[in-house]
């Protein structure tokens, strides 16, 4: 893992969240746990995009609900500015929250649809009692709407009066409001049209580049991941099996479950989704309240091995290429070009 | 003949703002074993003409539907509804985007399936439960003599969208219609669907209408590929042409839009400017053209028609149609530059757009000036005629294009 010098802003260490499962009407006991996120690490270094991958239910959303402390870990730490805020109280976190914010995937809930765009935009001011004049405040909001290329005259407008991608540049607006060092992108695209898709990426990335924020990107696509992150890390049942520059990831997966989900991505081009061995995982991602033992993807992997991977639990390692990787038998350069006819290019 | 031919199929709703003109005129045909890909943004018009295809706008109130829709023969816009009943479910069976909608809550997927046979053939209860049996073994779902007497919350959302794939073709249709059947699931779900779907497709040598908005699931899995703009097909042409030798601006749009495993990792995205238009009041001539970067006067004024494009080396009787007025000369060398990795304003510099003749008699009268130039070259349109002009447009990608925008 190429750190190009740069400092990292967070530092998160064997991150656990288990959401604890109920029996019983009055007298309720525990009676199992979904193991949402089992044991991270990760650091998100200053000014890039790490981008967060998986399949529905791997972990990530809530990975980023623990980063931003929506949720409270069941154990680990989150160090940033090297204060441990795992465990911090509401009123420790209020002037964090100032630093972090979130962009969320559905632009049509996550607005009030009672407000008006201004006093949306206006409303990070409001309570963290910063900009008190209102004059000045709507100076700011406008400049803010102006920034993510929406019309200043439309401060009075409704959410209802805008089409889903402008609506998604207000979720930006307001997320970038307090200038903040990281913000927090949950499927920020998926719920647009793809020719607007586009507008929001560019967007994001122009704002990165002016701003210099740090970004945080889940995605289930993986083209677009490839196109916006910086660093990658791939999570399966509440682990992280890959993680690597996103160069890398994408050329040389190491980890079978990588090499997968891209072998599974289709390819808008004919000729080469013909010569493609399109290698398809059987059956569906196993439980997270009772997960298979040791190596948590064996049970649906091309290479596992009876007597190693079902026995021995594979940790994260630097493999051939530079890649962190959770395997015992990583892919080879031969198995990637076979699965993978985007990876070779 | 073709197992299903569409023929200027147009599908109009009534409603308190206008007619809202959802499909205006669509043709295509199919064949037995073929399939074609539908392809368009939402509010295309792509769901609803193949809706009419299944009889299901028939019944809403405010529809009005011209054209001709041929089946097999028969043909559908003129069926009475018991014999649509008949052939829904049977010859044509439908998979829709939401799995979880699309199944009855209350019911064990067995007797839904069960339900689904008994509709349209005479067995007894024992029999269709064997075939469902059959159906679901055949979709991949593990045992499924057992998992017949689930409810559907059982199941998760690519196993749901197996029973749906069961369920469509439990009475061998000859023509499988898929809206969005893998956009509600993970890719490697999406995988093994689309497998299946293509798999199924060649041992039972069934049709089908794949619609969708992801070029990257066409590419895979159809033949044909139609391009569908403001409810109108805008391009037409087999899936090689359609990726290598694109001729519409919209379809070039698309394909510069989306980030993709297989280009460089730097190269910018290229959105298309604005967003689709109101089906109530479409831009005048080349619905197109207030997205368009090479929009000429002429083309706000003169509405295209399909049209057989000149194809270079693309060998041997392909359909290819585009409804563009760009000369074909001009269309090619736009698309050469666009490749290349250049943006529409490089590609500009370059390639001279030349204006098309207006043919007065044509267009009718002669009109107003219609498009006003606005700040990054988008164009706006106004009404045609009559109602007075919309306020100057400042911001292109924070109004529509056209006069169902401001609101105050």
């Amino acid at each position: 893992m190429s750190t190009n010098g740069k400092s990292p802003l967070i530092e998160v260490r064997d991150l656990e969240k288990h959401f604890p499962l109920k029996q019983g009407i009055i007298l309720q006991r525990q009676v199992g746990a979904v193991r949402a996120v089992d044991g991270i690490s990760f650091d998100v270094l200053e000014g890039e995009t790490l981008g967060l991958v998986g399949e529905s239910g791997c972990g990530k959303s809530t990975t980023a609900r623990l980063v931003t402390r929506l949720l409270e870990p069941t154990d680990g730490t989150i160090v940033y500015k090297g204060e441990d805020i795992a465990h911090s109280s509401r009123a420790e976190l209020k002037p964090l929250r100032r630093d972090m914010q979130m962009i969320f995937q559905d632009p049509y809930s996550s607005l009030n649809p009672r407000k008006t765009v201004g006093s949306i935009i206006g409303e990070p001011f409001i309570i963290h009692r910063l900009e008190k004049d209102e004059g000045a405040r709507k100076k700011r909001v406008q400049e803010l709407m102006d920034l993510v290329g929406l019309n200043p005259e439309h401060y009075n407008r409704f959410p209802h009066e805008f089409s889903g991608g402008q609506r998604q540049r207000i979720g930006v607006a307001r997320a970038i409001a307090l200038k903040p060092k990281l913000v927090v992108a949950d499927e920020p695209v998926s719920a647009l049209d793809v020719s607007i898709q586009a507008q929001i990426i560019n967007l994001l990335s122009q704002l990165q580049r002016e701003l210099g924020l740090t970004i945080i990107f889940i995605a289930h696509d993986l083209s677009v991941v490839r196109h916006v992150c910086d660093r990658v890390a791939v999570m399966y049942l509440g682990k992280i099996v890959e993680m690597a520059d996103a160069d890398q990831l994408f050329d040389h997966p190491r980890h079978p479950y990588t090499g997968a989900l891209l072998s599974a991505v289709p390819v808008p081009d004919p000729r080469l989704a013909r010569e493609k061995h399109r290698q398809v995982l059987g059956g569906d991602v196993p439980s997270p309240t009772n997960p298979p033992p040791a190596c948590r993807f064996h049970t649906r992997c091309p290479k596992a091995q009876d007597g190693k991977c079902n026995v021995d639990e594979p940790f994260l390692e630097v493999k051939e290429g530079g890649n962190l990787a959770a395997c015992h038998f990583p892919l080879t350069d031969e198995e990637i070009a076979a699965r993978v006819p985007t990876a070779a290019a | 003949m073709a197992l299903l031919e569409v023929n200027d199929l147009k599908v109009h709703f009534r409603t308190d703002d206008g007619i809202v003109k959802a499909v205006d005129g669509v043709s295509y045909t199919v064949e037995s074993g073929q399939a074609l890909g539908i392809v368009g943004e939402s509010g295309s018009g792509k769901s609803v003409s193949s809706l009419t295809v299944m009889g299901l706008t028939r019944f809403a109130g405010n529809a009005i539907i011209e054209g001709s829709i041929v089946f097999d023969g028969k043909d559908l816009l003129a069926a009475s509804d018991e014999d649509m009943r008949t052939l829904r479910g049977n010859d044509i069976a439908m998979i829709f985007q939401d799995p979880l909608s699309s199944l009855h809550p209350f019911y064990k997927i067995g007797d839904q399936l069960v339900e689904a046979i008994q509709a349209h053939r005479d067995v007894s209860k024992a029999q269709a439960l064997d075939r469902s049996v059959e159906m679901l073994g055949l979709v991949g779902i593990p045992e499924p003599r057992r998992r017949i007497d689930s409810y559907p919350h059982e199941f998760s959302g690519g196993m749901r969208q197996r029973v749906m794939i069961a369920m469509a073709l439990i009475n061998d249709p000859k023509l499988l219609i898929a809206d969005e059947p893998t956009t509600a699931l993970d890719v490697t779900v999406q995988a093994q669907i689309l497998d299946l779907i293509q798999r199924l497709q060649k041992e039972l040598d069934t049709a089908i209408v794949m619609i969708t908005h992801d070029l990257g699931v066409v590419a895979e899995v159809t033949d044909d590929i139609g391009v569908m703009y403001a409810g109108r097909i805008v391009e037409y042409a087999d899936k090689e042409a359609i990726f290598a030798a694109p001729e519409h601006p919209y379809t070039w749009g698309l394909l510069k839009s989306i980030p993709r495993l297989d280009s460089p990792r730097g190269e910018e995205l290229v959105p298309i400017p604005g967003r689709p238009p109101s089906l109530i009041l479409k831009p005048s001539g080349c619905a197109f053209h207030p997205r368009c970067p090479y929009v000429r006067e002429a083309h706000t004024k003169i509405d295209p028609q399909l049209a057989p494009a000149a194809d270079v080396g693309n060998g041997g009787g392909h359909r290819h149609e585009v409804a563009c007025l760009l000369p074909g000369q001009t269309r090619r060398a736009l698309w050469a530059a666009l490749r290349t990795g250049q943006v529409p304003d490089q590609v500009l510099e370059n390639v001279d757009v030349p204006e098309t003749a207006i043919d007065r008699e044509a267009v009718g009268e002669v009109l107003a000036p219609a498009g006003t130039e606005v700040a990054d070259g988008v164009v706006a349109a106004e009404p045609v005629a009559t109602e007075p002009a919309p306020p100057a447009v400042t911001d292109g990608l924070s109004q529509d294009a056209g006069p169902d925008a401001p609101r105050r």
